[in-house]
């Protein structure tokens, strides 16, 4: 886990640079790997909030953004999230020191968090549908429920790879392995926190700008 | 059951589809019967279908590359004659509605599954072999970046056989591609094939990226790579960047195609022009993505063949990582005449304008690195030459064209098919050529046939100004682009000379094949024995050709540029090699076959909305996955024993030549 400080110790003791040390370990690799599949996913996102940049005025005579958002859901929403990602560092630390029970309950609290986020959006999506401001009325909505949408379907590919891992756990035990896709599933996590802020930021506090 | 799935979708009553299609079939039941005759199924699954080896899935991708060009190249010659043939009241041969989907289909064949599959494939193999490693960084999603690719493939090529493809050229811009103007499936087609071929597409590039900049031979500092790593860094650079904005942008057109969302829509507020700005954010940086790495197999093969060191190589460096930057500020020169005002086009016609002074430094520095090497005249060369005289031409029509009030009269016309095909045959096929010449004796052990090869350079090389210089002219003159018929009998001839230059390509083609079989007939007198036919000078020449699974022994220890080149002129004493430790080498993994697999039953099923079949497409893709994400055992190991009997074989082989 300690990838930065192995490797600055690792420097200062050998006196070879770090780029001419051959490759690198399996985690390491794993771990830059998923660096940058997470980079092209918020490029997904910048496409559809720069869609939603674009679209997010043409409302084609609905309803507005500020007519439809509920800023105590929101508030909520945001809160399962923030508080998911403390509860997913904790899982990493139960991980960190092989601690399976705590893994587990860490990793169930995150996903109940999670879920109840999933069930907040689902509630707001099915208000808006039922007023008649689903995605087909306007292109501001559209974008509106693709971008949110999008955000909501990774959190819930989220919650199925952190049940994956609960069951890796079990039957696999804490073997390398396991161990790098836990560090990778923690990394999307928090990822989709950030891409969180900027829907909280662009798509809700901007309703208000 | 079958959704919008009929009998109607077979083109019985359409004579040249119906017998295309009766060829392929033909074609690939021959073939399957000839491997189930020969009994060659064992051998194909356990060594290349299921292979995790880098150098089999590189070599898979370009055999894919070439199968597609014959696919892209017969549309290509099918709308020459056409448009030889239907001047004044000549309707020609082809149908409006035919004609349509010919030229749709060749451009997103040629660039999606002929220049992507070849540079990929060209990277796979050679990257780890020049890095000096045994592998890329993930083996088994390299498998499935491919097997994606090849789904995508065979989506296109269904299409020919069930149900249409798009009639709205390669990048289906709306309004007409969406359901109220094309609503049939070739769009579909279209946009399924792609997202899938797109996945495999930006796996590859991550995978890649993580190997250039994680996995490196000991001692191999950035500025020790190879020139061809360096350019293959920015091009996956670009992958990981772009790819995502294409798979967003389809997805967005898919929501209004499939649900009857309004993102570029004519109405409820839609904006077709954000579609097109999108697909340009991908779609500029996806030529450099393309042509990047023809840059780096043009600099091996001139420094390789000039015998000397690679003239200018940080120069070379900084000029690939400044158009790798660049090309992302230049997207909107492919549609001044959208009307963004006098600014906004000057600010991108001038960045349009500095991409070419990189552009230039790297043709100055190829040029300098022949001047005073005792340069071999060998086919990489004959297309490295041919190379930079072709793409200075295009370049420069090109930075023409950048002039926006230039642009504005010749947009969408044939001299802007021109211009682009000036640089992406000059450029990416023959960079793909001669890299396909250059590395071949290492994938296979034996050389090609050398005179046919310059036979098949000089019938691309003619052929090419011939077919292209006429549509420079032609544009001039008034044609556009996507013409199936033109009043103006003025024209023709030049049409015509157009048709003779495709016709040479078609002979240049051909005798690619002719060599592939002349020297597979005659390897034995062809064999390569030192793995170093060409006096090369970076590390896949330090090994036997092919090499061995592992690749390397022992990872050599690298002390500057041109490794293998300082080695042959400083070898290291006897007897101080390293003794042989046994190594890992990854194991076969099905997994990329079986998800291509459902994968393109998700695909199909999705564009004929055959929502059960869909759901099974999409289960079976998960199930796989999760069966092989409980694979503890993903490495076998190789004993020492086996490793010394290959290098004392090699030895042995390089003593006796």
């Amino acid at each position: 886990m300690n990838t930065i400080v192995d490797v600055a110790s690792a420097e200062m003791s050998t006196g070879v640079p770090l780029s001419e040390r051959g490759p690198a370990p399996a985690r390491v690799v794993a771990a830059f790997g998923f660096w940058l599949f997470l980079l092209s996913d918020i490029i997904i996102f910048s496409a559809l909030f720069a869609a939603y940049a674009v679209l997010g005025g043409q409302t084609n005579g609905g309803p507005s953004a500020i007519e439809l958002f509920d800023k105590r859901q929101v508030v909520l929403e945001t809160g399962c999230l923030l508080a998911s990602s403390f509860t997913c560092g904790m899982m990493m630390i139960a991980t960190d020191r092989r601690e399976a029970a705590l893994t587990y309950l860490w990793a169930l609290v995150t996903a109940a968090l999670g879920i109840v986020f999933l069930c907040l959006e689902f509630s707001e999506f099915a208000r808006m549908v039922h007023q008649g401001a689903g995605p087909t009325r306007s292109a501001f909505l559209s974008a509106f429920f693709t971008l949110v949408g999008t955000h909501g379907a990774h959190v819930t590919a989220g919650i199925a790879w952190l049940t994956i891992m609960t069951a890796q756990v079990g039957t696999l035990g804490f073997r390398p392995m396991v161990i790098r896709r836990i560090v990778c599933f923690s990394l999307f996590w928090h990822a989709l926190d950030i891409v969180w802020i900027g829907v909280f930021t662009v798509v809700y506090l901007g309703a208000y700008s | 059951m079958f959704g919008k799935l009929t009998m109607e979708a077979i083109p019985i009553n359409q004579p040249i589809p119906l017998a295309t299609v009766c060829v392929l079939i033909v074609g690939i039941v021959g073939i399957l019967t000839i491997v189930t005759w020969k009994g060659w199924w064992p051998y194909l699954w356990r060594e290349w279908i299921t292979s995790t080896d880098h150098k089999r899935i590189g070599v898979m991708y370009v055999i894919l590359a070439l199968v597609m060009l014959l696919r892209g190249f017969a549309d290509a010659i099918m709308m020459r004659a056409q448009l030889a043939l239907a001047a004044g009241h000549a309707a020609g041969y082809l149908p409006p509605e035919h004609y349509n989907q010919i030229f749709s289909a060749h451009g997103t064949i040629m660039i999606f599954f002929v220049g992507m599959a070849f540079v990929i494939g060209l990277m796979n193999f050679v990257l780890p072999l020049q890095l000096g490693v045994r592998d890329v960084a993930f083996p088994v999603l390299n498998s499935v970046g491919f097997w994606l690719t090849a789904a995508g493939v065979l989506l296109v090529n269904v299409s020919l056989g069930v149900g249409e493809f798009a009639r709205t050229g390669w990048l289906a811009y709306p309004p007409l591609s969406e359901v109220a103007y094309s609503p049939g499936v070739g769009v579909d087609y279209y946009l399924w094939s792609l997202q899938i071929s797109g996945l495999g597409t930006l796996l590859s590039g991550i995978n890649l990226t993580t190997t250039i900049l994680k996995l490196r031979a000991p001692g191999m500092s950035y500025g020790r790579m190879p020139v061809f790593c360096w350019t293959a860094l920015a091009a996956n650079l670009l992958i990981i960047a772009a790819f995502p904005i294409l798979t967003a942008t389809f997805a967005m057109l898919l929501l209004d195609r499939y649900l009857g969302f309004h993102f570029f829509t004519n109405d409820g507020g839609g904006n077709p022009m954000m579609y097109i700005n999108l697909i340009w954010g991908w779609g500029h940086p996806e030529v450099y993505i393309l042509v990047l790495p023809a840059f780096g197999v043009f600099s091996e093969v001139i420094a390789t063949f000039s015998g000397k060191p690679l003239f200018g190589y940080r120069s070379m460096v900084m000029a690939t990582m400044a158009i790798c930057i660049l090309s992302f500020m230049v997207w909107l020169h492919h549609f001044f005449t959208m009307g963004a005002g006098a600014n906004v086009n000057a600010f991108f016609g001038i960045a349009t304008m500095i991409i070419a002074v990189p552009t230039g430094v790297k043709v100055f520095n190829w040029l300098f690195t022949m001047y005073g090497g005792s340069i071999r005249f060998t086919a990489p060369v004959h297309w490295a030459i041919g190379f930079i005289v072709t793409f200075v031409i295009g370049g420069m029509t090109g930075v023409l064209m950048a002039i926006p009030p230039a642009d504005f009269v010749l947009h969408n016309s044939l001299f802007l098919i021109a211009h682009f095909h000036n640089v992406i045959i000059g450029g990416v096929i023959f960079g793909a050529m001669a890299g396909y010449t250059y590395w071949f004796p290492k994938a296979f052990g034996f050389k090609l046939h050398e005179g046919l090869g310059k036979a098949v350079f000089w019938c691309w090389f003619v052929g090419f100004y011939l077919a292209f210089m006429p549509l420079y002219a032609l544009g001039l003159m008034g044609a556009t682009r996507r013409m199936q018929h033109y009043a103006d009998p003025a024209w023709q001839p030049l049409m015509i000379v157009a048709l003779g230059g495709a016709v040479i390509i078609l002979i240049g083609i051909l005798l690619t094949v002719v060599q592939l079989v002349v020297s597979i007939r005659s390897r034995e007198q062809r064999r390569d024995l030192t793995g170093d036919p060409w006096n090369g000078r970076t590390l896949e020449w330090s090994i036997s050709s092919p090499p061995p699974a592992w690749n390397f022994a022992l990872l050599p220890t690298v002390g500057g540029p041109d490794t293998f080149w300082n080695l042959k002129r400083h070898p290291a004493p006897p007897g101080t090699a390293p003794a042989l430790v046994s190594l890992v080498i990854p194991k076969h993994s099905a997994l990329g076959f079986f998800v291509a697999f459902f994968a393109v039953i998700l695909g199909f099923s999705l564009i004929w909305h055959i929502w059960w079949l869909a759901i099974v497409g999409l289960l079976g893709a998960i199930a796989v996955s999760l069966r092989h994400a409980w694979q503890a055992e993903l490495e076998d190991s190789v004993s020492v024993a086996t490793i010394a009997d290959h290098e004392r074989a090699h030895q042995s082989q390089v003593a006796r030549s």
